[in-house]
């Protein structure tokens, strides 16, 4: 098991050099792709010159997506740190198809020219190099980036380790609403309630978040901003107030109102005007969702008699059932490929997590349950976070795409749930 | 050695009132920037507590027929069973009771908070709550209660009576929770 003689050392050095942070989430990997690409990540020149491994955020970072292996550099001797320097017979007679290499060097103010390169072994060729200038303070951002633009290079689809998650935690009666990093780091709370909140979800401009809270002792949809912390309510009427989901321009949400009676859909501008009812339907119509294209709406609807997902045309005002195997198909959430959407089905008692095909219609079931809910998709369309159960306790769990890679994300003494993944940093 | 304690303890001190404070300062809400912000509109958590209601109970001075342990209007809960929205018989005497208080006093109202148990969307089961929610405020409106008396809100799954993950536990969390405003 490479991937986990890797991760050891990491863990520990997190578990001591990092001040525990409250529900602090760690990731463990259950299971990883049926193929790897293996990389040999080789410190970087004076790397150790600075507390924080940059080099090893970057190995973690691209270990927990599931695609690649790292490769042993020990015993290459000089190191090389220049993309020219690297002898890639070297590296290919250790099993690595690409090195990563880099240099990290003073400048002016404190801050740190960080210096890097990728390099294909076997073709012999540097794939991609960038250089940046940071405080150390963004030393943890710089190497998502590098290992984005590595993602990006060698698997063809943008990397998400700069992307950042939110979720609400737990403990005893105190709910809270937190914004962390993609791997878990840095976890800041945004608010803190009495009563239990829900549904929080990134604007796709990733500037603001919306969510219920109940505090007020109904549920009401409160926006608020990340970066100054203030909020306003977003819809607050007669009844219930729920299941906001953003548009793709992020100036309009669809939420869940009952002021009219019965759970209907509406359209309402991010400020709060102009609620505009979407839908007319007898029975329970929520938990809306946009197409990447703003075309239409996946929700959740019982109007045929159990709860299934549908898709509302927003031109033609048409709706269509999506799903037909099964009573129980709901929290729709569209992938930002276009291609399909995730949803949680009922087997018998269980819950689990499914993504189905738009135009071949074909479900494969993606987890096992028992309690699997709350899906949400990353920018990518390569994982999904959702909210499980484990001894008692809620878990954040994610799995790729194709169901191979699986992580479990693990708070001490917290009850975790309702995951949401952030955007991709503008 | 005595220093170094006493040092400990002074610091133990200082560490333990000003985390206090930190949580008295900002109970409600604080950016992920830099500044903590008031929550705005101050509704949010404060002064909303954890649920132990205090304060007068409505109408006169006297023994309230809402208070009166005798009095059917001091039930309270409409519970349902299964994937149902329907109000039982055995609910129906308690649901018109309130119904009459409030035909009595218009002045009086009430929200009618639905529960589900613990199984499924956390989404789905704030609407599937609200739909007991509205089955209760349906039977009132028969029954005397007129419109504005009655807001039918929803917390799902959220605020479950018991905590327990089997059928008795789930029976009862399925639930209608009759609650007089300012009461």
């Amino acid at each position: 098991m490479p991937v986990i003689r890797f991760l050891l050392p990491i863990i520990a050095w997190m578990l001591l050099a990092v001040t525990p942070a409250r529900a602090q989430l760690t990731i463990e990997i259950i299971g990883g792709a049926g193929t790897t690409i293996p990389i040999s990540i080789v410190p970087f020149e004076n790397e150790s010159s600075w507390p924080l491994g940059m080099t090893g955020i970057v190995g973690a970072d691209l270990t927990r997506s599931g695609l690649f292996k790292l490769i042993d550099y020990a015993g290459i001797t000089p190191r090389p740190s220049r993309a020219d320097e690297v002898k890639t017979g070297d590296f290919r007679a250790r099993g690595a198809d690409a090195v990563v290499v880099g240099s990290m060097r003073a400048v002016a103010d404190g801050r740190v020219e960080v210096r890097f390169a990728l390099v294909d072994a076997v073709k012999n060729a540097q794939l991609a190099s960038m250089t940046y200038t940071v405080p150390p303070a963004q030393f943890r951002a710089t190497a998502h980036k590098i290992a984005d633009v590595i993602y990006e290079a060698l698997t063809g689809d943008p990397g998400v380790f700069s992307t950042r998650i939110a979720y609400i935690a737990k403990q005893g009666s105190r709910y809270q609403l937190f914004v962390a990093e993609a791997d878990g780091y840095n976890p800041q709370s945004i608010v803190t309630s009495n009563e239990s909140m829900l549904s929080p979800s990134f604007s796709p401009d990733g500037t603001r978040i919306a969510y219920v809270s109940l505090e007020s002792k109904k549920p009401v949809i409160y926006v608020q901003s990340l970066e100054t912390g203030q909020r306003r309510v977003l819809a607050n009427f007669h009844g219930s107030n729920s299941a906001p989901a953003w548009s793709p321009d992020s100036r309009r949400l669809a939420v869940t109102l009952t002021k009219d009676g019965g759970s209907q859909l509406f359209l309402i501008n991010a400020d709060g005007s102009g609620a505009q009812r979407l839908l007319s339907s007898q029975g329970i119509d929520t938990e809306a969702n946009f197409t990447p294209d703003g075309k239409s709406i996946l929700f959740t609807s019982d109007r045929g008699g159990t709860p299934q997902v549908y898709r509302l045309n927003l031109g033609s005002n048409s709706v269509e059932r999506l799903t037909y195997e099964g009573s129980y198909n709901v929290s729709p959430r569209a992938t930002p490929d276009g291609k399909g959407f995730v949803f949680v089905r009922r087997e018998g008692s269980s819950f689990q997590i499914a993504i189905q095909d738009f135009a071949t219609r074909q479900v494969q079931v993606l987890t096992s349950g028992p309690r699997d809910e709350s899906p949400s998709v990353s920018p990518n369309s390569k994982m999904i976070l959702y909210a499980a159960e484990q001894g008692g306790r809620g878990i954040l769990a994610a799995v790729s795409s194709d169901g191979r890679v699986k992580q479990r994300l693990v708070s001490p003494a917290t009850d975790v749930r309702e995951p949401a993944w952030g955007p991709l940093p503008r | 050695m005595q220093k170094i304690l006493l040092a400990a303890l002074v610091l133990a001190l200082v560490v333990g009132c000003k985390s206090t404070d930190t949580q008295q300062a900002a109970p409600v809400e604080e950016g992920a920037g830099t500044t903590a912000a008031p929550g705005a509109g101050g509704a949010s958590t404060s002064g909303v507590g954890t649920g132990g209601v205090s304060g007068q109970p409505g109408g006169s001075g006297a023994m309230s027929p809402l208070r009166d342990p005798r009095n059917i209007l001091s039930k309270r809960i409409v519970y349902f069973d299964y994937d149902s929205f329907v109000v039982k018989d055995e609910y129906r005497a308690m649901v018109e009771a309130h119904a009459r208080y409030l035909q009595a006093n218009r002045s009086a109202h009430v929200t009618l908070q639905g529960h589900t148990d613990e199984r499924g969307s956390r989404e789905y089961n704030i609407a599937l709550g609200q739909k007991r929610a509205d089955a209760v405020k349906q039977l009132m409106l028969v029954l005397g209660a007129t419109q504005a008396q009655i807001e039918t809100v929803s917390f799902g799954k959220e605020k479950p009576r018991s905590e327990g993950h089997d059928e008795g536990a789930w029976a009862q969390n399925r639930r209608v929770e009759i609650i007089y405003v300012g009461e």
